[in-house]
């Protein structure tokens, strides 16, 4: 096995001390120098030390010296999400924090063309992005992916399934999930429009305020805790944008507001059971 | 393969020395049976390197760094114009009129004498108390009070606030006032110059309380794994606001840090503009030959309050302020050194802070009167291009504005015009 350092060169592809702030601190200076710098945090959970760097330096750059000086060649990788035992420190999906940071760019593959495409497109954006990977994909999920180069834009979502009666919007693994319940509501002649929100800043309002004004029903799912999660401020600008649209109360289906935890997972999860519950619950609203 | 197999059988080999213990491939510890915890006060302290005595005379000829006499006078004028500078605009602050200030009293040979030692195209970092650096690379008076002003010349179109300098072409990344973040994001731009084998070097600049901060250590260490060509210089000033170093650490100060991570370190005498000068420039041959990084810990004392919303006296001496005002004064150092080499009079010396005093009453009175940038500039290069929600919310605050004009100072600014940022 040739390792990918020694492919490409160890001053290329190198390890550096275990810091998550030094991480992201370097990959600033290496981005702000000129070099296209891709910086991976472990897990997501522990882009915490982080925080700091990402926040104040790597957001504020570009702003902050009236664009003198910006650290736009920087991408931030880290696997996210649940696992199955990953508990309270290898499940996470801290997308909601990051949302409310002016400056950065957060993206969430669905799966493999997904990822590749999204992945190269933070790579060449002039602004500094986060990209998380759903760790439960990396190897459950299979297809064709072309290998040469291509981008998917970032701040578009998808339509994945079309559908006329509720719009449901998720991101990373979730997406699945909804189009597993959208299958199981079909059967009970519910029809569901399925939408991978791809890029969590900025998003991609045009396409869910159309979708919400077709069906005039919306439910949000994500595996991240429910209070200031990002469902929170999807759901009050759809309220605000597509108002007289609206059927039913925006329900959101998410992680419930504690630690993410061990054995209850199951328990947890926004799993197909409940978002179904809550396609039932904006029908017959 | 055969590169692998290199890599597994050298540590095979150390192991079987049972002398001797690994510590990492270039490091080896021995075993003794002799119980002894190392005490660190009982360490040789590392001695401060100075060329000047504090009246101005060298120590010998050989130390001093042979300048010629127009580059000497440029740096005395350099600092008593930021010295010039600091008091008006203190005051400034004090009536009001602008919003914050921070002087660098007590630092200035710290600044001068390393940024004068240095390329022109070496890429700094500080923290915020270096302006001394910017104008010894040729910030112009203007470029500086407009800063403070926040007025349409403002580096930073008026986001930030006051001392938070930068420069693209002085190669002088903007000031921030997060402590010590600086640190590994100017290790990242030292790792890029490697890359591109440019010749340069990285400088960052920080405090002796900054380097208390996780992302101090993190960036040293990282400078020393990554072998960047980086100098680290600590202004150690003794304070940190109202926290004396007593209570900021208890090791032999900054420069202990530097053998502890495998780093080239000197302690130096910072109110000493030879002995910065000197350090600086060993350090930046060392630094570009060997690719290694190297920390600079220059002991000084921040003769000024921290800031214009600090008042020093409650922490400190009134005393001990005033020795090193007037008997460890940088600048006065410098005054001596000159005049003891007939290079400068006394006549000489009241025309050069008379001609400082006149440069920048005369730009602070022209930075006073320009207007504040265009409202919309509050909305740009927060990313490359505004996305269309940003976009929204600049046309409805210019919107709300239009319906209150009253009610905002818009004679100050510049139009508001949302067009000039699309």
């Amino acid at each position: 096995m040739y390792s990918v350092s020694f492919v490409q060169g160890q001053d290329r592809v190198f390890n550096t001390p275990l810091s998550e702030q030094g991480i992201v601190g370097f990959a600033i200076g290496l981005a702000a120098s000129g070099t296209v710098a891709i910086a991976e945090i472990q897990f997501a959970d522990y882009i915490f030390p982080a925080f700091d760097q990402i926040v104040n330096e790597a957001a504020k750059f570009r702003y902050r010296s009236g664009n003198l000086f910006d650290c736009g060649r920087l991408t931030i990788r880290a696997p996210v999400g649940a696992v199955g035992h990953g508990a309270i420190y290898h499940s996470q999906s801290p997308e909601g924090f990051f949302a409310h940071v002016p400056g950065i760019k957060v993206v969430f593959p669905r799966g493999p063309v997904q990822a590749k495409g999204l992945l190269l497109a933070c790579a060449e954006d002039p602004n500094p992005c986060i990209f998380f990977e759903p760790k439960i994909l990396y190897r459950a999920a299979q297809e064709e992916v072309p290998l040469k180069h291509y981008t998917i834009p970032l701040g578009t979502a998808e339509v994945v399934r079309e559908g006329n009666d509720v719009t449901l919007i998720a991101w990373g693994t979730q997406v699945h999930v909804m189009l597993d319940t959208a299958a199981a509501a079909a059967e009970l002649g519910v029809s569901c429009e399925v939408i991978d929100l791809r890029t969590i800043v900025p998003w991609d309002e045009e396409t869910i305020y159309k979708s919400v004004r077709k069906t005039g029903r919306c439910v949000i799912a994500h595996e991240a805790p429910l209070s200031s999660g990002f469902g929170a401020e999807l759901s009050a600008s759809i309220q605000e944008n597509c108002f007289l649209n609206l059927e039913a109360p925006i329900v959101r289906v998410a992680g419930a507001d504690t630690p993410f935890p061990h054995i209850f997972e199951v328990f947890y999860l926004p799993d197909r059971l409940r978002c179904l519950d809550a396609i039932k619950h904006v029908v017959n609203f | 393969m055969h590169a692998e197999g290199r890599l597994c059988i050298s540590p095979c080999l150390v192991r079987l020395k049972l002398s001797v213990v690994n510590i990492s491939p270039d490091r080896e510890a021995v075993y003794t049976s002799k119980l002894e915890l190392r005490r660190p006060e009982l360490e040789e302290i590392m001695p401060v390197y100075r060329v000047l005595t504090k009246d101005g005379t060298a120590f010998s000829p050989e130390v001093e760094p042979q300048l010629e006499k127009d580059h000497v006078l440029k740096m005395f004028k350099t600092m008593v114009m930021l010295n010039t500078m600091d008091r008006i605009m203190y005051e400034s602050q004090r009536q009001g009129r602008i919003s914050f200030y921070m002087t660098n009293y007590g630092e200035e040979a710290c600044q001068i004498g390393s940024a004068s030692a240095l390329n022109p195209d070496d890429f700094i970092y500080g923290q915020y108390r270096e302006a001394g650096v910017l104008m010894w690379r040729g910030m112009t008076l203007e470029q500086m009070i407009d800063q403070l002003y926040s007025n349409v010349g403002d580096c930073d179109k008026g986001r930030q606030m006051p001392v938070h300098y930068g420069s693209r072409d002085l190669h002088f990344s903007t000031i921030s006032s997060p402590l010590a973040t600086q640190i590994p994001v100017s290790v990242g731009s030292a790792y890029s110059f490697k890359l591109s084998r440019n010749g340069r070097v990285v400088v960052c600049y920080f405090g002796e309380g900054a380097a208390s901060e996780g992302d101090a250590f993190t960036a040293l260490n990282f400078a020393a794994t990554l072998d960047c060509p980086i100098i680290f210089i600590c202004r150690n000033n003794g304070y940190a606001i109202s926290t004396p170093v007593r209570e900021q650490y208890r090791g032999d100060g900054i420069v202990s840090r530097a053998p502890a991570l495998g780093i080239v370190g000197v302690r130096v005498d910072g109110n000493d503009l030879f002995a910065m000068y000197n350090v600086t420039k060993a350090a930046r041959h060392l630094c570009i030959n060997e690719s290694r990084p190297v920390l600079i810990e220059a002991m000084t004392y921040r003769v000024g309050h921290h800031s214009t919303s600090d008042d020093s006296s409650v922490y400190r001496s009134v005393d001990e302020v005033n020795y090193w005002d007037k008997s460890n004064n940088p600048i006065l150092r410098v005054r001596n050194y000159l005049v003891r080499k007939e290079w400068l009079t006394e006549e000489e010396e009241k025309q050069i802070r008379a001609d400082c005093r006149k440069q920048v009453m005369t730009v602070f009175g022209i930075s006073e009167a320009k207007k504040k940038p265009n409202p919309a500039l509050m909305f740009s290069d927060v990313y490359d291009t505004m996305p269309p929600r940003l976009h929204r919310q600049m046309l409805a605050t210019k919107e709300h504005v239009d319906r209150h004009t009253d009610a905002y100072p818009l004679n100050a600014f510049e139009p508001f015009n949302t067009s000039a940022v699309d």
